[in-house]
């Protein structure tokens, strides 16, 4: 029988404590308030035998110290870094945290960086940098101040560690487990100090992450795992044309499946619900469907490019200018180069799905999501329910990557629930989530460049592409510029006298476009890194000498890009048709080299042998994530470089699956060296870093091994052959 | 030694191997899971990822692809690994289903968990039960396997967040600790 998961708190690694707490704060807090400070309720909890102090701190009497998660966890690590960081400053014993998703509130768990509760920007650890562990230092505060009454002794003279309060000169002790009825009645602290990072105890150190013991056994629950008792099981299908409707439905043969018990028409999509995907699988390719096609069945790949290329064309807005760049252009010899990135699909291991059950008087919805306030709000507005009878469960997601930052996959889940008499679990196939994504946008970077004594006079950079901001944070998009789309080209660590930074908005037709992983500076690395290296050559400089004598005024960057060249061995010989490329970006606030050795054969085909990667992302919570999210990072970038690529016709996308649609495999996965330095800079974001990285890195080591330059991705081995020409 | 190409057919072999059901084979199918006699109400040709996740609840075998692609769904029938999307049920007969959820109360499955957790492998998550029963079935077969092995066993297994350097590594430790 299915399990019932709906007593359990989804998403949570723990038995939940009751929601009550948090939803109370929430109702306190009033909205806007980063931190749940000043609470009057807390002593009416103590008596429950729970103290919670704010949103993200819960001890009960039994000393089990729950923290709650404003950030979805999706891979990156960040339900045990964000429990680091407030484990450290309330002196908490790491092995008594457990920790459980927030429940969906803006005003409670708003991301203070992006103005809404949402987990993206690689911004986790710079956004709660100072919030979560002024949570723990208030919530220390105040039982030190109960433990110090106790005692009737000066809070000063008492000190923490390992979840007790110690009295310094008589070595009394008493576990916050002790304190919890007490420590509520005390009076929050307004401004709490912090340690010193020299007196870290957790942060810094490679812990253990809370999340990965139910991940190797089979009990983490992710969306798709979500079980109500009496779920049924639904599949649907969207017009395969962008923006199409559904015309004419045949389910006589669909509703002839064995366990088949609803076929659902709407107007944009057709659903089959049954006893088991199995059924609803089966009924939804029996269906015969007639698509009323609508106005964009006839857009194809080139038309998009056609487009965009005319639309850059046009100066665009000025997102930033120094010095005289025309003046400089016009006196040095210019050269230009244009470079492309195609649409990519997310693709996140685990299919977009959600569960939801509608009722009269409320509603449940169990999902995997970056923006949990945001999949309530829009189950709120379909059935037309209150929020606060809209029950959000977050889960845990299998990746993110940017595709759970939209609420369609909820959306369309509702819709469908609406018509289902109990709870209905909304699977997506892999080839509807392919088909019908939001996409990395095309990209249609225009370089112009004058050299003088070797280093750049004259720069300009001009941005043509789809603005995901302007839909999904509209006030991000001020004066026609995107902050997202020009972010890591604006602040262009190269010291260049004369520079400017231009963007043109043009809307592919039809496509919808969204965040994907390395977001605007995954286009601006690749074609800033791509033009370094071919204005280096102009130069008869070598690409790391070029670079480095432009970063003076970067000495973090100047950094690590010797210590990545130095132990990658660079300008150490290699076999024939193998090279090393070099990328150097400032992206999310890190500062980060990229090594990349590849092998290209006579037929094109490109081998990645190595990545080597230095890291100055300033203070490091968990280092060990921190490499881990590089390698992931490159491996993700590599894998767009190599194989990625979503083309149209007729209007609809032409890939489906992982056939058409090629992931980077562990045959293919080269070695991958991540150096961290130590570094007391503030906290930078790593989770897309090393997808920005890998591309015009490999772009790079690809020119090196072969002579040509590849600037539209993915490569294309037809040019590496020599069968066309580049 | 760099370019290790692997032309995996695996996949095809596993589905010509048990072939499909027959035509009208519906009714109670019993298979054995995780040492268990467990009864499926559904029709034969419905592949085994299905009953285990919607009807036995056994939710940590994943769907990934539906194709034999990916390897999220990967299982052992009679110890070796198999992509469960595309075997039917009514193929399976009396051979032994192990899933996630059984494979460490195996010496080996228990081994390459703990080699998993040792050098924390696991990122989002969502692929490894596969990773990890792919891994398994390797050990079994293969107790000492070279980077070659580990290529042809794992190569029809994707990971999204890219976990491959330490899936590699983690398959060489639990192979040491054996």
């Amino acid at each position: 029988m299915p399990k019932d998961s709906t007593t359990s708190s989804p998403g949570s690694l723990t038995t939940p404590l009751s929601r009550r707490v948090v939803l109370k704060a929430g109702a306190a807090a009033g909205g806007g308030l980063l931190l749940g400070f000043h609470i009057p309720f807390a002593a009416a909890d103590a008596v429950a035998g729970v103290f919670a102090p704010n949103a993200f701190i819960r001890i009960g009497r039994d000393g089990r110290i729950v923290l709650v998660m404003p950030q979805a966890e999706m891979g990156q690590g960040v339900y045990t870094s964000h429990a680091m960081m407030l484990a450290e400053e309330l002196d908490a014993a790491f092995d008594q945290v457990a920790v459980e998703a927030s429940p969906p509130s803006d005003a409670l768990y708003t991301n203070p960086i992006l103005g809404l509760q949402a987990t993206g920007n690689s911004n986790s650890i710079r956004a709660f940098w100072i919030p979560l562990r002024k949570a723990g230092a208030g919530a220390r505060a105040m039982l030190v101040a109960a433990a110090a009454q106790t005692w009737r002794v000066d809070p000063a003279t008492c000190h923490t560690e390992s979840s007790q309060v110690i009295h310094d000169s008589s070595g009394r002790k008493l576990a916050y487990a002790a304190l919890v009825a007490l420590a509520a009645h005390m009076t929050p602290p307004a401004d709490p100090p912090l340690k010193a990072a020299a007196d870290f105890k957790l942060i810094g150190k490679p812990l253990k992450r809370l999340d990965t013991p139910d991940k190797v056994n089979g009990k983490a629950l992710y969306g798709i795992d979500a079980m109500p008792t009496g779920v049924k099981f639904a599949t649907l299908a969207a017009c395969p044309v962008f923006g199409g409707k559904v015309g004419r439905v045949d389910d006589g043969a669909a509703k002839a499946v064995p366990g088949v018990r609803q076929v659902l028409v709407l107007d944009d999509l057709v659903a089959v619900v049954g006893d088991h995907m199995w059924a609803a699988k089966q009924g939804l390719e029996a269906l015969d469907i007639t698509w009323d096609e609508g106005p964009n069945a006839a857009i194809t790949t080139e038309e998009v490019w056609r487009q965009i290329k005319a639309a850059s064309d046009n100066a665009g807005a000025t997102a930033k200018t120094v010095g005289d760049v025309d003046q400089a252009l016009a006196d040095g010899e210019k050269y230009e180069a244009v470079y492309q990135l195609p649409f990519l699909a997310h693709a996140p291991m685990e299919p977009i799905n959600c569960t939801v059950h509608v009722r009269p008087d409320g509603c449940d919805v169990w999902a995997g999501c970056q923006v949990q306030a945001r999949g309530q709000a829009i189950a709120a507005k379909l059935t037309g329910l209150p929020l606060n009878k809209v029950q959000f469960h977050n889960q845990l997601l299998g990746g993110g990557f940017g595709r759970r930052l939209e609420t369609d996959g909820i959306e369309k889940a509702v819709r469908v629930a609406q018509r289902v008499n109990g709870p209905v679990k909304v699977v997506w196939t892999r080839e509807e989530d392919i088909r019908h994504d939001l996409y990395r946008p095309v990209y249609y970077d225009r370089l112009t460049a004058s050299l003088k004594d070797g280093k750049i006079a004259g720069w300009n950079h001009r941005i043509t592409g789809s603005s995901v901001v302007a839909r999904w944070l509209p006030q991000g998009y001020t004066n026609d510029v995107d902050f997202d789309a020009v972010d890591s080209a604006v602040d262009i660590p190269y010291d260049i006298p004369n520079l400017r930074v231009q963007y043109v908005r043009s809307e592919p037709p039809a496509v919808p476009t969204g965040f994907w992983r390395g977001v605007g500076p995954n286009n601006n690395v690749f074609a800033i890194e791509s033009f370094m290296d071919e204005l280096a050559k102009k130069t008869g400089k070598d690409p790391v000498a070029f670079r480095r004598d432009m970063l003076g005024k970067v000495p973090r960057l100047q950094a690590v890009l010797d210590l990545a060249t130095q132990k990658a061995g660079w300008g150490e010989a290699l076999p024939p048709r193998v090279g090393r490329g070099v990328a150097a970006q400032v992206a999310f606030a890190s500062f980060i080299a990229t090594v990349a050795e590849a092998e290209v054969d006579e037929n094109g085909e490109v081998s990645v042998r190595r990545m080597v990667c230095a890291v100055d992302t300033g203070i490091v919570v968990n280092p060990d994530t921190v490499v881990a999210q590089l390698q992931g990072g490159l491996i993700f970038g590599l894998t767009a470089a190599l194989h990625g690529e979503i083309t149209i016709a007729g209007g609809r996308v032409q890939q489906g699956n992982f056939n058409d649609y090629r992931m980077m495999r562990i045959n293919e996965a080269p070695e991958i060296e991540v150096h961290l330095v130590d570094s007391g800079e503030a906290p930078g974001g790593i989770g897309e870093t090393g997808t920005t990285a890998a591309p015009p890195a490999l772009a790079n080591a690809i020119f090196a091994a072969t002579g040509i330059r590849l600037r539209k991705l993915p490569i294309d081995r037809d040019i590496l052959a020599g069968k066309k020409p580049a | 030694m760099h370019i290790r190409r692997v032309y995996f057919a695996a996949e095809v072999v596993i589905s010509a191997q048990f072939g499909r059901a027959a035509d009208g084979d519906d009714g109670m199918i019993t298979l054995r899971i995780n040492g268990e006699a467990r009864n499926i109400d559904g029709p034969g040709d419905m592949p085994l990822l299905w009953a285990l996740r919607d009807i036995l609840g056994l939710t940590g075998t994943k769907f990934g692809c539906g194709i034999a692609q990916c390897g999220a769904c990967t299982v052992h029938v009679d110890g070796k690994a198999v992509r469960s999307c595309l075997l039917p049920i009514g193929s399976i007969g009396d051979r032994s289903v192990t899933t996630i959820e059984g494979v460490g109360a195996t010496p080996g499955g228990r081994r390459v968990q703990q080699a998993w957790l040792d050098l924390e492998v696991v990122q989002c998550g969502y692929c490894q039960p596969g990773q990890i029963m792919s891994a398994a079935a390797l050990l079994a077969a293969t107790p000492n396997p070279d980077d070659t092995d580990i290529d042809s066993a794992m190569a029809g297994n994707i990971c999204r967040c890219g976990t491959y350097v330490r899936i590699r590594a983690a398959i060489k430790k639990a192979a040491q600790s054996g």
